[in-house]
């Protein structure tokens, strides 16, 4: 049996079609334990159907769910609005106005209307990943503020944070697995007091407590045989990660110091409107010009809150997708660690060496389920990646390309009103 | 208000006729022999007949006056005369090198010559308003340079200017190599130089102000104070502007160093931080640019200074015709008393003599006779320097009223072509963003 996943878990570069198979009939000849929610009976599920709360989808159904992918089938689609800010006694909120329409016939309803805050976007997070560790889940954006940033409850850091809250909805909404998550449908749907009851369900604090051991104990343990595609994602994470780092923050100071060009700009104006005043022919061209650089100034207002609105937030959540894909990472190799420790131990022990087969055998399927979502779900990301990113920068380089057009008119303006017969021959030079 | 207009409105006897003791720097006869000092035909400035140029500048060592070493900068000044370069493009200029100090010799004479012309100044001696770029220091190439224009700007404002380019001992800078400086303060001007310093720099309140001057001091206060204030602005602007392009210098670094870890974004990764480094660079000629802006507001600055000082040169004519008349007015009293033998005013010989009795007749005869030669001789020096004041309004006006128009069409230009400036810069910011565009597309 082990040498039949091993021999599985080396083609799994392959198509998936043929992991199916071999797995599907690999599991039908398990034993099933009863902690195991792993491999449910069902695991030739054709659809996808199955709302299994906090329950890791066996490796043949989400296979399934991978080729569902390839449509490309969009029936959930969500927006975040309408920020409101709540007071109360204790605290000061805001919530957002979330809107689901959907097709899909596992919800009740074609359209739902909620009300959500930051923490229970928090919470949703929190129950992905304890369900799908080894998944790709869009970063939320930060809970707190960076320094000097923005102000925390100000407009423009509001729509930031909704625009960001929509899109990590939406992210899991268009992911084949996430988005049948159980946690997500309740986070959609539920009214706020069913919500709260529904928080309080879930495995206990005692339970939790436990694999956190195990994951820590794990991680201590570390992994012996890491594969070498994901010693190559590691070594990628660790450069990408930096280099996004190096990118924000360039982005950041570029809108810092065009907000400071802008400031001493707009004292500009008002010399010249001063000068003016004491001038008698030249009254025309200099209130022109004074009129010229506040023309210049809006436009520079528009230019640097487009790179903030835009450009900054994408660069700064692929920062914080760095954190999740090396967290992802971490999991993976801990799921490793785990039942190479259990080999290990087979190794050591004469006792109970058959349970400690069951368990190897086990752990064994997790890890190749965990390698394998882990590796179709990177490549998706890095697709998502890719779009993102390069939408950002076109983005970025359409706000300054804009930004000198508009310039350029401003000036070319000033230039007609003067009726000069200055010949603009130099862009022959650019 | 003219001189005369003063004078009369301060005498008693409304006799236009009135003497003056007092002292202006120029009289009829500096006048005169200005006119006399004149190299080239009437009415046409030496400009036309002469190019001249500044050409290159050097480094010199040498002793300074307290013999010790010292590096200064000498530039050379290049004049040909118009009809020879119809002759063939061989014909070699003249040429002789000049430091920055003899530069101010030269205009120092000229204020003191000319006191009723606006002298156009000199590049700043210091580097002022600047941003963390230029350096303020007096050896940096880029501020040589742009003296080297400012020194060649001054020469052909001076030559071309009707008055002062006929002006001796301003051929004499062009063309002199050797003893040019004693020329100079053989004419004695430095005597003049120091008084006219210290009245330019005294307090004093002038009883009846021309409407006119007083409104042209304001003009040039203000002007003085808003150029002030732009160049301040704009040298922090300028600042600001290099840091965003810099920053952008960082993109083209990072994107290389990603693209290495990329396999389908790295061609367009790498691209585009080649554009991210040109756009970098791009800020330094346009703020070489901008720089040249500065220059011309600068001259302006400068200007407001020069004419603030025809201002209170006439404020100081005023004065001294003031109280000249004033003298005058107060020594016919006196006649009229002793004559009369009435006191109308307070003075202590009148208190003494009528405490310790009457002068004699014959002293009072004594007295008498010397006032009125004063009188006579007060009168006589008020008539000329109501003429000469009167003259110096007159040219005064003359050269303030071309100022302007200078002024006027200068300012007009540099604002101008600060457009035509902006206007480029915005045309290489959309080429280079552009082509960003097209390689982040690609990615």
């Amino acid at each position: 049996m082990e040498s039949e996943s091993s021999s599985s878990a080396a083609s799994v570069s392959g198509s998936p079609a043929q992991t199916v198979t071999d797995l599907s009939r690999h599991m039908l000849e398990q034993d099933e334990d009863d902690d195991l929610e792993v491999f449910s009976k069902d695991a030739t599920l054709t659809d996808a159907s199955s709302f299994s709360a906090s329950m890791p989808m066996s490796p043949a159904s989400m296979i399934n769910q991978y080729k569902l992918e390839e449509q490309d089938i969009k029936d959930v689609f969500i927006t975040v609005d309408c920020p409101e800010s709540h007071v109360t006694s204790i605290e000061t909120f805001v919530t957002y106005r979330v809107i689901t329409k959907t097709t899909r016939s596992e919800f009740d309803s074609s359209e739902y209307e909620v009300r959500r805050r930051y923490q229970d976007f928090l919470w949703l997070k929190g129950k992905l990943e304890e369900a799908h560790p080894t998944l790709i889940i869009n970063p939320l954006p930060e809970k707190f503020v960076m320094k000097g940033m923005m102000e925390r409850f100000n407009d423009g850091f509001i729509e930031t944070r909704r625009k960001a809250l929509q899109k990590f909805v939406n992210r899991i909404a268009d992911h084949p697995i996430l988005s049948f998550n159980e946690d997500f449908k309740v986070f959609l749907t539920a009214q706020a007091w069913e919500l709260v009851s529904h928080k309080k369900q879930g495995p206990g604090l005692l339970s939790r407590i436990g694999e956190t051991v195990r994951a820590v104990a794990a991680s201590v343990r570390g992994v012996q045989n890491r594969p070498e595609e994901f010693t190559a994602m590691n070594d990628y994470v660790e450069t990408f990660g930096q280099k996004m780092g190096m990118l924000d923050k360039i982005a950041q100071r570029i809108v810092k110091e065009q907000k400071e060009y802008l400031e001493g700009m707009k004292e500009c104006g008002p010399v010249y409107t001063l000068w003016s005043g004491s001038e008698d022919q030249l009254v025309e061209p200099l209130k022109a010009i004074a009129g010229c650089i506040d023309n210049c100034c809006k436009v520079t207002e528009e230019q640097v809150a487009g790179l903030s609105e835009n450009q900054v937030p994408i660069l700064h959540e692929y920062v914080l997708c760095a954190e999740t894909l090396k967290a992802v990472l971490r999991r993976r190799d801990n799921i490793q660690a785990e039942y190479e420790s259990k080999v290990d131990a087979l190794a050591n022990k004469k006792a109970d060496k058959e349970n400690l087969k069951e368990e190897i055998g086990r752990l064994e399927d997790k890890v190749e389920c965990a390698n394998n979502t882990l590796k179709v779900d990177w490549e998706r990301w890095k697709r998502n990646m890719q779009g993102d990113v390069k939408s950002a920068f076109v983005d970025m380089a359409d706000t300054n390309m804009n930004y000198y057009k508009k310039r350029l008119a401003i000036w070319e303006s000033f230039l007609t009103s003067q009726k000069t017969d200055v010949h603009l021959e130099k862009d022959t030079d650019s | 208000m003219r001189g005369s207009e003063i004078l009369e409105s301060m005498t008693d006897s409304g006799n236009e006729e009135v003497a003056v003791i007092g002292n202006t720097d120029l009289t009829a006869a500096d006048l005169h022999n200005n006119t006399n000092n004149t190299m080239t035909e009437e009415g046409v400035p030496l400009l036309k007949k002469m190019e001249i140029s500044v050409s290159e500048a050097e480094k010199r060592t040498g002793k300074n006056a307290v013999n010790m070493q010292e590096i200064y900068t000498v530039y050379l000044i290049e004049t040909r005369p118009v009809d020879a370069i119809t002759e063939g493009p061989s014909a070699a200029p003249d040429s002789l090198w000049r430091r920055y100090s003899e530069f101010e010799l030269l205009r120092n004479y000229l204020l003191v010559t000319f006191p009723y012309i606006v002298v156009p100044p000199l590049p700043e001696k210091r580097a002022e308003f600047v941003w963390h770029k230029l350096s303020a220091d007096n050896m940096d190439p880029d501020f040589v340079e742009r003296r080297r224009i400012g020194l060649e700007n001054f020469l052909l404002r001076v030559a071309s200017h009707s008055v002062l380019s006929k002006d001796k001992i301003f051929y004499l800078f062009l063309t002199q190599d050797d003893g040019w400086k004693d020329v100079v303060y053989d004419t004695g001007f430095q005597a003049k130089a120091d008084s006219r310093l210290k009245a330019l720099n005294a307090t004093f309140r002038v009883k009846n102000p021309d409407k006119r001057y007083t409104e042209l001091k304001h003009y040039s206060d203000e002007l003085q104070s808003v150029i002030s204030q732009l160049l301040r602005v704009r040298a922090k602007v300028a600042d600001r502007l290099y840091g965003v392009y810099k920053v952008h210098g960082n993109y083209g670094r990072v994107f290389s160093e990603w693209s290495a870890i990329e396999r389908e974004m790295g061609d367009g990764l790498q691209s585009a931080g080649h554009h991210m480094d040109a756009y970098a660079a791009s800020v330094d000629d346009i703020l070489e640019e901008e720089e040249h802006y500065a220059d011309q507001l600068k001259e302006y600055l400068y200007y407001s200074e020069a004419l603030r000082a025809v201002c209170r040169k006439h404020e100081l004519i005023q004065y001294e015709l003031e109280m000249a008349a004033q003298d005058l007015v107060s020594k016919k009293q006196q006649r009229e008393e002793l004559a009369t033998g009435t006191v109308r005013t307070f003075s202590l010989k009148g208190m003494t003599s009528k405490l310790f009795g009457q002068e004699t007749p014959e002293q009072r005869e004594a007295k008498l006779k010397v006032l009125e030669e004063q009188i006579v001789e007060g009168e006589e020096l008020v008539k000329t320097s109501n003429a000469e004041c009167d003259e110096y309004v007159r040219n005064a006006w003359i050269d303030i009223d071309r100022f302007k128009e200078q002024k006027n069409q200068d300012l007009k230009e540099a604002l101008i072509s600060y457009a035509v400036m902006q206007i480029s810069m915005c045309k290489k910011g959309i080429q280079v963003w552009t082509n960003a565009k097209e390689c982040f597309s690609k990615m």
